[in-house]
């Protein structure tokens, strides 16, 4: 089946099977792959990218949900070269150790600023919650968030005003 | 994932004629719960019918006062509206303590209603299950039974409906309005899911090719003075112990009306008939609290590995219907 999907803002049409899951098709027909395939089951969060402006699961989501909409993966975070905020937290932070829920956790992060710009830890977990890490014991990717929200871009009032809360 | 073939349904006649012409045929809404099944191959489905084009994704009022859910109405969606926040709150925290962000912003109402429950064998193709498997035996009754049920189940399955959305449906009297290949019907939201008995391979009344279009909930006074409280083994994402669901009606301090549904301990929501009828038109005191939940669980047949939500059903059911019960400002917080 013929779908146009835009990712990041580029428009990509491919023929592809139904079963193609949303997270295949982007690493391996699009060929980011910044998104991560976890667990495959929707439990650990580490193929989160944003379906239309939301966060979801890329594993649970075929492909063919996908289109006419839009998605927006990790490596559409940064903004003219610039990292974004929250990336520029992680790193700061230590926010991650083997980089693999990562992705995920920024994109679900980048949501939760863009909504609230001030989270308090517990906001903070509440919005991960459906994330899983088995390096950071959960403190430093709160660091992380918190630093982001601490050091907004110069744009980020303008960026929030583009993505409205749903 | 095995291969299918996928359409995408113009109206809601079109779609349930298009999955009642197909035996193996099922209806895509947000997926969340339908393709991890097929990943684990517990669903194996050979034609799709992608809903989420339908135009059931509004929340209106109607003349009447009656709120309309439309079943592809996000739950995240639903659970933010004004509309259900201030005259539905149990139904908004109910919707918030289940699955996580990045799930809500994907799953429907008609999919959380149809959702299949979680057991660790019905999942497991690789162990029996009378569910996925009729007449291949019950894995869950020697076995790991912390979720399971503890009223109404068989010998055949012990599987409890893992939605929080349902309980707190089913406390507010709502009703399914439903389009099948020959018409349209509304069935009470109490009376859609089923239990298990000799069939625990069906998990509601409705047959194949049954589309739910929306649900309704019909104004009432004691809803916006509801809440749901949900013991779980984490403080997110995690799937009820035991929960309740509440409303309540006071005149003075006697119980003029009230609904109760519990979760996590049956095949369904569980409508608490039982306490409501002790509690309607007594004293809202902590001992007929007590008394009321102590008689509801008296048919509680627990397995091994879940005598404890006995007590822990009685004792969260007394203490929703105490903090529902008490004045004061901070019952009238909302999530």
């Amino acid at each position: 089946m013929m779908i146009t999907v835009t990712v990041n803002g580029e428009r990509h049409s491919h023929d592809v099977e139904p079963r193609l899951l949303l997270v295949h098709f982007l690493r391996d027909v699009v060929g980011l792959t910044g998104t991560h395939w976890g667990c495959d089951t929707s439990n650990c969060g580490a193929c989160v990218v944003w379906l239309d402006d939301t966060p979801v699961k890329s594993c649970t989501a075929l492909a063919v949900m996908a289109d006419g909409r839009t998605v927006r993966t990790v490596e559409g975070l940064e903004r003219d070269g610039e990292l974004d905020p929250v990336q520029r937290g992680f790193m700061e932070c230590h926010g991650l150790q083997c980089g693999f829920c990562t992705p995920g956790m920024m994109m679900t992060s980048r949501w939760l600023l863009d909504r609230n710009p001030d989270p308090s830890e517990e906001e903070i977990r509440e919005a991960l919650s459906g994330q899983l890490c088995r390096c950071t014991g959960y403190e430093n990717i709160v660091r992380s968030v918190r630093w982001a929200a601490e050091n907004p871009a110069d744009d980020s009032t303008e960026a929030s005003q583009e993505v409205s809360p749903s | 994932m095995i291969p299918f073939d996928y359409q995408r349904a113009q109206t809601p006649a079109a779609a349930a004629a298009a999955v009642a012409a197909h035996p193996r045929a099922a209806f895509l809404g947000g997926g969340t719960n339908l393709v991890d099944r097929m990943k684990l191959g517990v669903a194996t489905p050979e034609l799709l019918v992608d809903i989420t084009h339908l135009d059931l994704d509004r929340i209106e009022e109607l003349p009447d006062g009656t709120v309309r859910i439309g079943a592809n109405v996000r739950n995240s969606d639903l659970a933010a509206h004004p509309l259900i926040r201030h005259r539905y709150p149990a139904l908004s925290q109910a919707l918030l303590s289940g699955a996580s962000g990045q799930l809500r912003n994907t799953a429907t109402t008609g999919g959380n209603l149809l959702q299949r429950t979680r057991c660790v064998y019905f999942q497991d193709t690789t162990t029996p299950c009378n569910k996925r498997e009729p007449g291949s035996g019950c894995s869950a009754l020697e076995g790991y039974t912390r979720y399971h049920a503890l009223l109404g189940a068989s010998e055949h399955c012990v599987a409890t409906h893992p939605s929080d959305m349902a309980v707190a449906m089913s406390a507010l009297d709502a009703v399914v309005t439903v389009q099948s290949p020959h018409g349209r019907r509304r069935i009470p939201l109490a009376e859609l899911h089923r239990l298990p008995g000799d069939h625990p391979e069906h998990d509601t009344v409705l047959d194949h090719g049954d589309l739910i279009t929306a649900v309704e909930l019909p104004p009432s006074a004691m809803a916006a003075r509801s809440r749901y409280r949900k013991v779980r083994d984490r403080a997110s994402y995690a799937f009820a112990l035991v929960s309740a669901a509440v409303a309540l009606d006071l005149d003075g301090d006697h119980i003029s009306d009230l609904r109760i549904a519990l979760g996590g301990l049956a095949h369904k929501p569980w409508r608490a008939l039982r306490a409501e009828e002790e509690l309607r038109g007594g004293p809202a005191t902590q001992e007929h609290f007590r008394a009321a939940a102590q008689a509801e669980l008296a048919a509680a047949r627990p397995l091994k590995g879940n005598a404890f939500k006995t007590d822990l059903a009685r004792t969260t059911l007394a203490s929703t219907l105490s903090d529902l019960a008490a004045p004061g400002p901070r019952h009238e917080e909302q999530r």
